[in-house]
């Protein structure tokens, strides 16, 4: 399938490349996650089946969820990073 | 274009040409290690080449990489906030997502476990089963499930340090009969690798839960966090 193997290569460099071109950051992290689904294709067309799983795991998933709870942490006004007044004790 | 943009261009193009002139020069391979490793498989303990490799063959290697990570976690426990672990905020406002929890968790456990099993013979393996451990334990985070074990924090890092003492205990205890450091002998080779495999498996699921529960909640609302900026601001 040589043809496949070529648009997945294509698709790869394009995601990326929009992931790093994103102005919105959400943007970007959700391209980052896509990149890594295909990444993970990649490998596996590429017969390592191992690689496969642990970029499925844990470069598009959690490597997405903690980039996405970064990017909720610094959507956040400076100095209020405890919580709010009235919740305190 | 800037003399900055400009250097920032050609040192990019060089590192590139640099890399792509590496690899083309690498100097031949001198022993067939592929042949290497299958002709050594039945020392192994395990069916499938590449948890042999990472387990059995380059063991060193893998146990290096979990004290690493156990590493990230205890910086990560240190850098933490003084503040009280709050599931209630940490969860979506999202009864789907707690209602589809309890007919998700018990799958993700029963992959977690056979991903771990079938490292032995075919892909898989400690550190995929963690990760799907861990997946599990952010799904229930975002469900605003709370668990005592979880913030119970001797018991959390009993758990985070039990794959890497595992490791090195059994690596230790293989000198005894005067064998190399994390050279397992041949006859219990499969169970002490599948041992390791599963404390490794625990403690690489509670450094992932790990390192997402210590991010301090979740943020509140765009739009009133600007408004409070604004306010702040004169």
């Amino acid at each position: 399938m040589p043809w496949l193997d070529l648009l997945l290569g294509l698709t790869l460099v394009v995601t990326a490349a929009l992931a790093l071109a994103a102005r919105d950051m959400f943007r970007a992290v959700i391209m980052f996650i896509v990149f890594g689904l295909l990444m993970a294709l990649a490998w596996v067309r590429l017969q390592a089946p191992d690689i496969a799983l642990a970029e499925a795991a844990i470069g598009a998933g959690l490597t997405g969820v903690l980039l996405l709870d970064a990017l909720g942490y610094l959507r956040r006004p400076f100095g209020s990073r405890v919580d709010k007044p009235e919740d305190r004790p | 274009m800037s003399l900055r943009t400009l250097s920032a261009a050609l040192l990019c193009i060089g590192i590139t040409v640099a890399l792509g002139w590496a690899v083309l020069d690498r100097p031949f391979p001198q022993e067939n290690v592929p042949e290497r490793v299958t002709s050594a498989m039945p020392e192994s303990g395990v069916d499938h080449p590449i948890t042999a490799v990472l387990l059995n063959f380059r063991s060193y290697d893998t146990l290096l990489e979990i004290a690493v990570l156990l590493l990230a976690v205890v910086v990560a426990l240190a850098l933490r906030e003084a503040q009280p672990d709050r599931p209630e905020q940490m969860g979506l406002e999202n009864p789907l997502l707690r209602a589809v929890m309890a007919w998700l968790l018990p799958l993700i456990l029963i992959v977690a476990g056979f991903l771990l099993w079938a490292g032995a013979y075919q892909p898989g393996g400690a550190f995929q089963a963690g990760s799907v451990l861990a997946a599990a334990g952010v799904l229930l985070r975002l469900a605003g499930v709370t668990t005592a074990w979880l913030d119970n924090a001797t018991l959390m890092r009993a758990g985070l340090a039990l794959g890497l003492l595992t490791f090195l205990g059994i690596g230790l205890l293989v000198m005894i009969p005067g064998a190399p450091f994390l050279t397992y002998p041949l006859e219990y080779a499969g169970t002490l690798i599948l041992v390791i495999e599963l404390t490794l498996t625990l403690s690489i699921g509670l450094t992932l839960i790990s390192l997402f529960r210590l991010t301090p909640p979740y943020a509140d609302d765009p739009d009133e966090a600007r408004e409070q900026e604004a306010e702040e601001t004169p």
